[in-house]
């Protein structure tokens, strides 16, 4: 395993080790780059994960404080985890249930389809579905996605089964076990799916397709690729030219380190990335670093959520097998006759008795609640994720009282639901019910969205450097050797689960890099 | 005894129905600096907190989380916890006696007893809700979320089969077994 110095500028370095910087890294080493990632959370492997919903919360989940506002339930829920996503190598790609979806053509073009929609953001992506079909080929076979390279789909469990059955009586036709980074057979060194139903708390078996487990140790094993855990970022120096230099980090005993470097990119996740950049201010960027354009922070989005469960007269046990067995997808078009822009997935989903009780409707409690739980043997369980609309006011910005252990402002998190989003939301809980309510379920009920699992949109992708933070190849329009390779790049959100998007970007954007580098542009 | 869906016979635990009366009042009482709960047959000693405080938390446990289902060991189980808060936390301490002496002084007025001697669930209910809203409660219902639904033997009851990778998974044991669709 390779080790860097810390005065070694030649190297790249890449803050976060999830979707985005554990791919972007693994392809930067193959290429032959040096390079480090600097990871804030520890490293566990899949021997350490637990079958458990909190002890797995705890181990991996990531605790220190943020704040919240806005009119999302989650602010008055759980004001201080505005998100529920991992610090530890491997980043939330260990929680991921591996739903990997392609965007559709026509969600690379959110303004142009949807039109000048109030109170939205809305804008093109520089991108289109047509430059991104190579790197998604590339994506789903690197992480083995079900039903693409002829890898065939998973069986379905009892909660698919429920969802299938009730969705084909709807007349819904886009109904399958959905294309999962788990495998369906042994690949690429790894085993087989065990149905082991606890995909969230970090796949025990490695079935699961995770930065952790499939990406890093191959980027590791070419001796171009240093993981340093517990290693927090704290700031981006620059030069006087305005080249990013180095990054600051706190290790592990929370002292102050310099890693020199030649490109610096940015994947510590949609809060944490432009918390990164702001926290980097410096005279020549008083707004933060990549900050030109106001837009570092803004228009952050986390998909029109909500769950629907519903109790059946006889047991399902929701909980048995992969935690998102299956995908209706006929809602995922763009449809205004609905009352909404832009489309739905409705996945399955499941909780354990310990989160159901915490999320099934948080400050709820007697019998009404009660009884929904006494119903769990016989529930099944889907989730909504939907396009939500950028705006600009849902925003992180930096706390201006709160500190975390390192003296650090920590992220503050704006979100209010737009009326599109309660549209859609609304219609998909209808949805949801009905579906449920076609095999015979005796009560469903609709569940708020959980702290957000998908993060996305705070340093967006835009053609003109006025109205976004990247250009097409995640790099920043300010800093030429800054690069953003997480999912806070979206320029908007799409109905699909993002991870599959993030990994295309990221294999495209390492291929970008080592061809700027070996031109020494960058 | 009654029958869970896979026939599995169940103690006729919790006998409290919605309409049942001072069932919980009944079966906990107070000796010494314990609570003895007679017909499930296990006691608790308090450190920190009265005796009464404790019978009266797990009444209060009981009313916000009612399951049939479940005994009020569960409960107590879950309520202990602020018992060992409380020896370690003046503030812990203040909190909870707090509430039970709000709580008291309701039911008082209300019904011209303590919290805990209130015949009916109803009844009580109707008093918790004057005070859903404060610290004591949302400390008290907020820690039974973990408190109540994360004991490991509470699970079984509910269906909840817990930990499964030591098992090899569901592969071999039912992911796919439903039959009544
Ligand atoms: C429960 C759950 C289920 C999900 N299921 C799906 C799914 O089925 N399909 C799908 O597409 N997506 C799913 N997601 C979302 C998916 O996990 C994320 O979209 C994806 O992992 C985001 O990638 P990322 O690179 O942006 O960030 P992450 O994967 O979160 O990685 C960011 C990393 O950066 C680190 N970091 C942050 N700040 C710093 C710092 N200052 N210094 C150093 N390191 C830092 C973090 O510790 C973390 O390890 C799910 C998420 C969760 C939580
Ligand atoms: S269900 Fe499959 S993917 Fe999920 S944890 Fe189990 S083995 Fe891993």
């Amino acid at each position: 395993m390779a080790k860097f110095d810390l005065n070694d500028d030649s190297v790249v370095v890449i803050v976060g080790s999830g979707a985005g910087g554990g791919t972007l890294g693994t392809d930067l080493a193959r290429a032959g780059i040096k390079t480090v990632i600097l990871e804030a959370g520890a490293r566990y492997e899949t021997e350490d994960f637990v079958n458990d919903e909190w002890s797995s919360f705890m181990q991996l989940a990531w605790k220190d404080p943020r704040s919240t506002s806005g009119n999302w339930r989650v602010h008055k829920d759980f004001p201080g985890l505005p998100a529920w996503i991992v610090k530890a190598v491997g980043g939330s790609t260990i929680h991921w249930a591996g739903a990997s979806l392609r965007f559709q053509e026509h969600e690379f073009r959110g303004r142009t389809t949807y039109g000048d929609v109030a109170g939205a953001n809305l804008l093109d992506w520089p991108v289109t579905l047509a430059e991104m079909e190579p790197w998604y080929e590339k994506a789903e076979f690197r992480m083995g996605t079900t039903r693409t390279n002829g890898i065939p789909g998973l069986p379905g469990n009892n909660n698919y089964k429920v969802l299938e059955a009730g969705a084909k009586k709807l007349g819904y036709k886009e109904v399958h076990t959905g294309r999962m980074s788990i495998n369906s057979q042994p690949r690429d060194g790894r085993g087989s799916c065990q149905q082991i139903g606890f995909c969230f708390q970090g796949c025990k078996s490695g079935a699961k397709w995770s930065t952790l487990v499939a990406e890093i140790p191959k980027g590791e094993a070419t001796g171009n690729l240093e993981v340093r855990p517990e290693s927090q970022a704290v700031k981006i120096e620059h030069d006087a030219s305005g080249k990013a230099t180095a990054v600051v980090y706190a290790d592990k005993d929370g002292k102050l380190q310099r890693q020199k470097a030649r490109v610096v990119a940015v994947a510590c996740n949609s809060i944490e990335s432009p918390r990164l950049l702001l926290n980097s201010a410096s005279s020549m960027f008083p707004d933060g670093l990549a900050n030109s354009s106001g837009q570092v922070g803004r228009n952050y989005m986390r998909h029109t959520t909500g769950s629907v469960y519903g109790i059946f007269e006889k047991p399902v046990h929701m909980f048995r097998g992969t935690t998102m067995a299956g995908i209706v997808q006929d809602e995922a078009r763009h449809d205004t006759k609905r009352g909404f822009v832009a489309g739905y997935e409705l996945e399955t989903l499941s909780l354990g008795l310990p989160f159901m009780a915490a999320f099934l409707n948080p400050g709820a409690w007697g019998r009404e609640f009660t009884s929904a739980l006494d119903g769990y043997e016989n529930m099944a369980g889907m989730w909504i994720v939907g396009e939500d609309m950028p705006q600009e006011t849902n925003r992180i910005t930096l706390d201006p009282a709160l500190k975390d252990h390192l003296g650090m402002p920590v992220a503050s998190v704006h979100f209010d639901d737009h009326p599109n989003d309660i549209a859609m939301r609304n219609h998909a809980y209808g949805q949801g019910r009905a579906i449920y309510e076609a095999v015979g379920a005796v009560r469903t009920f609709p569940t708020p969205p959980y702290p957000s699992t998908h993060n996305l949109g705070t340093n967006r992708m835009s053609e003109k450097a006025r109205d976004g933070v990247v250009n097409k190849w995640g790099q920043t329009h300010d800093v030429k050797n800054l690069f953003i390779s997480d999912g806070s790049q979206f320029t908007t959100g799409a109905a699909e689960n993002p991870t599959l998007t993030i990994v295309a970007l990221a294999t495209r954007q390492a291929a970008t890099i080592a061809g700027m580098m070996a031109r020494n542009e960058i | 005894m009654r029958t869970t869906q896979d026939g599995r016979a169940q103690p006729n635990l919790g006998r409290r129905g919605f309409l049942k009366t001072g069932a919980a009042a009944a079966a906990i009482v107070v000796t010494g600096a314990a609570i003895i709960h007679s017909g499930e047959a296990w006691g608790l000693e308090t450190k920190s907190l009265a005796p009464q405080t404790m019978r009266a938390l797990v009444i209060i446990a009981r009313d916000i989380f009612p399951h049939d289902r479940l005994e009020d060991k569960y409960y107590a189980i879950a309520m202990k916890s602020w018992d060992e808060k409380s020896a370690s936390d003046a503030a812990t301490k203040a909190m909870i006696e707090g509430g039970i002496a709000t709580l008291d002084a309701l039911a008082k007025s209300a019904h011209g007893v303590t919290y805990a001697e209130v015949a009916w669930e109803v009844d009580r209910v109707a008093l918790l809700r004057q005070i859903d809203h404060g610290a004591f409660f949302g400390a008290v219902q907020g820690g039974m979320l973990a408190g109540l639904y994360n004991q490991q033997d509470v699970w079984p009851l509910f269906g909840y089969q817990g930990e499964s990778a030591s098992k090899g998974g569901y592969i071999h044991r039912g992911f796919n077994d439903i039959e009544w669709l």
